[in-house]
């Protein structure tokens, strides 16, 4: 029998992890790759790509806004219960887009 | 353990018995002791006061409309002022009543206790929830004083945003408050069931109230904020006129109402889930027996609340959405049924082979289930597309949603005051006469809405304060179901408030329930527990409260 | 197992490593472990409403840019899409502040923690300052939605020095839906900027308590949280930029 109360719900250190200190180096790389990105957005738009466009860019921004989450907001460091409730929103967000454009993109195919 | 008795009521010697003289009550002294409290029992105290002053309003708004709807002619109140009655009676019932009254109350009150903890994560935002809640109350009331609004508490565009000149902005300002406090109730519990949970006090040893509350508090964290987007765009749209929701600007009306269901419908189930959860608790308790298939109740809880994320444009199948997404919705609808009849069953198996007592929790629980299944199966009928052409913006509706609100949920949150009454107060309230009121309660209910679907059935449409003459004697036997409902809702106020004086003293565990929440005095300390407890046993586990109990030092009887 | 309540503490410290307990340890948390993290989550959790705050106007831009989108490409072309730029690297170079700020106060360098969170704000002042002469421009160009609003400038485009139009010409009613586009601009822009001004706020309160030292003895929790909460709206404002700015910039080719 251990010495130590076990611990079911491993309330005092969940997963064991850690607790990682991210560094200034890893930080400058992800800022200098956002400004990076910010430029490239930038010059993506005076392309012309037609349908592209929008995706690229939105491509863009979702790359952009997953590294500030992982690193600058320490995601990918953390518990999985973090990073489960940061992908619950993502998809009650992509939810609420995606059925309501249900309504709004069927409505042109007419009645039956 | 007298086997032949018909009550499982255990009290203690009343001869000697006391209230203890340290409970979180007795802690500190003084209003503002009560005002800038963290303790979490306090907190749902001062929502418990506040949420039964509200519930009041609403009723007596209930009472106005139904006294309108005695005679076919519109003879007692002007037409909008009708409109503001059961616009009043709506937004206060739902935002200030039905929405907070479990979670806040029994939910603030039991959750670190069934937990195994202190307190909840966040004791100051749990005081800030109370304070929200209050303003945005007052703001509400404000709005009443001021002229009333008469939008329906839906706030349907366009008529909320371009037809209407009353005092729709305050109104949303004040739901706009109140929903904070709805959500940081909800995020207080997600953080404190997830990272408080006592050693040994794994998930499916919770229990199944603290589940239900789990799967509310997701709703409420997600859904809420979008309700506060649609009426933020609806204040914006009445005071600078941005054509969002306006056909003219090009707006569509319709968007406000997706956002608005977006969060209304997950908001029923936000009212449902925690009620089923205390049902869950007060049906094991008065059968002596564990919940039938605590994993699939546990889960359909959680299944409930995604589930009510996929459902809301059944509340616009006539507003002019596309055919085909209301076909998807339709079954949508279907799918989300599933759950709650699971709940259902569970508790029908639960009480098969129990030892069934019927105290007045027990009379309130066996309501539920029965008007619940009414109200959610007629939810099956309207989720059905051709059907809901026809029944939507009839009483139907309004016979349906008071079904599973009123019959349903108001039943459970009865039913949970009366089960932990002895906790909270350390007092029994007077068994014969709550007895009486949960019959009165249930007469007088049935009397109100089951007239009502047949009005609906028949045509008769909601929100008008006329209609033809040959609905009157509906009309009349729902109004006298009214008065005596409105009795059986105002008995337990009377006789709760007087046995926290002249109650029996009700000890530990009255009921002899599982559950830590029973093995602490009553009332409790203010910090709970003196030492953390450990969990080593399954929940509703009878036979470890029997090995417990039998082992404790008993006077000879 | 006759008693159901045994005190952990004693035979759970033998097993621990060995910690200070901080003066901000709250007694209903058992560990301070636990407080971080149940205040870290938290803090998600909050974000959480956040994105589906945001979600709301976000849908009913991608609903009205899909139903108008000539008037919201020729509304969006008469952003100034230099100072968004700019306001974008602002914005990042702010969060980054913000990030090393969490990194100090985690390896205890007061004096560090303090300039950067003076960064950090600096660089949040700089962007609202941007933004305050890009609401200027507009307003002077009688884009704000409401009674000034000129809607003749998207149906007659002013000529360049070639007398070609230097946008496609609105048909009237097309025209007047770009009000949707700049209500939709500063409804989002706006309440993202409410944002910021309530993080400037709160950062004040963070320097002044950084300071005195209160974060650079192991409690880092308030800058953590806070952190996150700045990096969300720089992350609302990443997509805003494409998203307003850039939708087409070059929309005589088709």
């Amino acid at each position: 029998m251990s010495e130590h109360i076990h611990d079911a719900t491993n309330v005092t250190n969940p997963e064991h992890a850690e607790h990682h200190i991210v560094s200034p180096l890893e930080y400058t790389v992800v800022f200098v790759t956002l400004l990076l990105c910010t430029a490239l957005t930038v010059f993506a738009a005076t392309l012309d790509l037609g349908v592209f466009n929008p995706i690229v860019a939105l491509a863009i921004a979702s790359f952009k806004g997953v590294i500030v989450i992982l690193f600058f907001m320490h995601v990918k460091y953390q518990s999985n219960l973090i990073k489960m409730t940061v992908g619950a929103g993502f998809f009650t967000f992509l939810v609420l887009i995606t059925m309501t454009l249900s309504d709004y993109i069927s409505r042109a195919w007419g009645l039956w | 353990m007298k086997e032949h008795d018909n009550s499982i009521l255990r009290l203690p010697d009343q001869a000697t018995a006391q209230v203890p003289k340290k409970n979180f009550i007795t802690a500190e002294d003084g209003l503002m002791s009560w005002l800038l409290t963290g303790d979490h029992k306090r907190i749902a105290m001062l929502y418990l006061f506040s949420i039964t002053f509200f519930f009041f309003i609403g009723g007596a708004f209930a009472g106005l409309i139904r006294l309108e709807l005695l005679t076919p002619m519109p003879d007692l109140v002007a037409s909008d002022t009708y409109n503001k009655l059961f616009t009043m009676h709506g937004v206060i019932m739902v935002f200030l009543f039905l929405v907070p009254s479990v979670p806040a109350t029994l939910g603030n009150f039991l959750i670190p206790i069934m937990l195994g903890a202190r307190d909840l994560a966040f004791p100051k935002i749990n005081l800030l929830s109370w304070y929200l809640y209050i303003i945005g109350g007052t703001l509400t009331l404000t709005a009443l004083v001021l002229g009333g609004v008469d939008t329906g508490w839906t706030f349907t565009t366009p008529l909320s945003t371009h037809y209407l000149n009353t005092h729709v902005v305050t109104t949303a300002t004040a739901i706009f408050i109140a929903g904070f406090s709805s959500i940081f109730t909800g995020l207080n519990f997600i953080v404190t069931i997830h990272r408080m949970r006592c050693p040994g006090m794994t998930w499916f040893r919770m229990p199944l109230f603290v589940w239900a509350h789990y799967a509310a508090s997701i709703l409420m964290v997600l859904g809420t904020p979008v309700l506060a987007i649609a009426i933020v765009l609806v204040a914006l749209e009445r005071t600078i006129g941005i054509g969002v929701f306006d056909p003219t600007k090009g707006g569509d009306p319709l968007l406000f109402q997706h956002l608005f269901w977006f969060y209304s419908h997950p908001a029923v189930y936000i009212m449902i889930l925690p009620g089923m959860g205390v049902i869950s608790e007060v049906i094991s308790t008065f059968s002596r027996k564990r919940v039938f298939g605590y994993t699939a109740v546990a889960f359909s809880s959680v299944a409930i609340a995604l589930f009510g994320f996929f459902v809301w444009e059944h509340h616009m199948f006539i507003m002019g959405v596309s055919n085909y997404s209301a076909l998807v919705f339709s079954l949508l609808t279907m799918l989300v049924a599933v759950p709650s009849a699971i709940k259902i069953f569970n508790w029908a198996f639960t009480l098969q082979k129990g030892s069934i007592t019927f105290e007045t929790p027990m009379l309130y629980a066996f309501g539920f289930m029965g008007l619940f299944t009414i109200g959610g199966l007629t939810g099956v009928f309207l989720g059905s597309l051709g059907m809901d052409i026809q029944l939507t913006e009839t009483y139907f509706i309004v016979a349906h949603f008071h079904f599973v609100m009123v019959g349903g949920m108001l039943m459970a949150f009865l039913s949970g005051v009366h089960f932990w009454w002895p906790k909270m107060t350390g007092r029994m309230y007077p068994e014969a006469l709550s007895k009486l009121a949960a019959v009165v309660t249930f007469i007088g209910f049935n009397l109100t809405f089951l007239p009502q679907f047949i009005l609906g059935y028949l045509g008769m449409p909601r929100r008008y304060h006329s209609y033809p003459p040959e609905f009157q004697i509906l009309n009349v036997m729902s109004t006298a179901g009214a008065t005596v409902l409105g009795i059986g809702y105002l008995m337990p106020v009377i006789y709760l408030a007087w046995s926290l004086k002249y109650g029996a003293v009700a000890g530990d565990n009255p009921w002899q329930a599982t559950g830590l929440e029973w093995q602490i005095q009553s009332p409790p300390l203010t910090e709970n527990f003196t030492e953390i407890p450990i969990m080593d046993h399954e929940a509703y586990d009878y036979e470890w409260l029997e090995h417990k109990t039998a082992h404790e030092v008993t006077t000879v009887g | 197992m006759d008693s159901a309540t045994v005190n952990p503490q004693a035979e759970h410290d033998s097993a621990k490593h060995h910690h200070v307990s901080l003066p901000q340890h709250r007694h209903h948390f058992e560990t301070e472990e636990q407080q971080r993290e149940a205040g870290s989550f938290g803090m998600w959790l909050f974000l959480l409403t956040e994105i589906m705050f945001f979600g709301g106007m976000f849908f009913a831009y991608l609903l009205y840019r899909n139903w108008y989108y000539d008037a919201f490409v020729a509304a969006s072309n008469t952003l100034n899409v230099k100072m968004g730029a700019a306001n974008t690297a602002i914005l990042i170079t702010s969060g980054f502040f913000m990030a090393l700020g969490v990194w100090a106060a985690e390896v205890r360098k007061k004096n560090l923690l303090v300039l950067f969170l003076i960064l950090t704000t600096v660089f949040g002042c700089a962007f609202l300052g941007v933004k305050y002469f890009e609401y200027k421009e507009k307003f002077e160009l009688h884009h704000v939605p409401g009674n000034s609003f000129d809607v003749s400038q998207f149906i007659n485009p002013p000529l360049n020095a070639q007398g070609n139009a230097t946008r496609p010409p609105l048909p009237p009613d097309m025209a007047q839906k770009t009000q949707l586009f700049f209500f939709l601009y500063f409804a989002m822009t706006g309440m993202h900027a409410l944002h910021m001004i309530i993080g400037i706020v709160l950062l004040f309160w963070l320097m002044g308590r950084a300071q005195r030292g209160e974060f650079t003895e192991g409690y880092v929790a308030p800058i953590e949280n806070f952190g996150l909460y700045w990096h969300f709206v720089d992350i609302v404002w990443i997509f805003l930029f494409p998203l307003l700015y850039l939708i087409n910039l070059h929309p005589l080719a088709h």
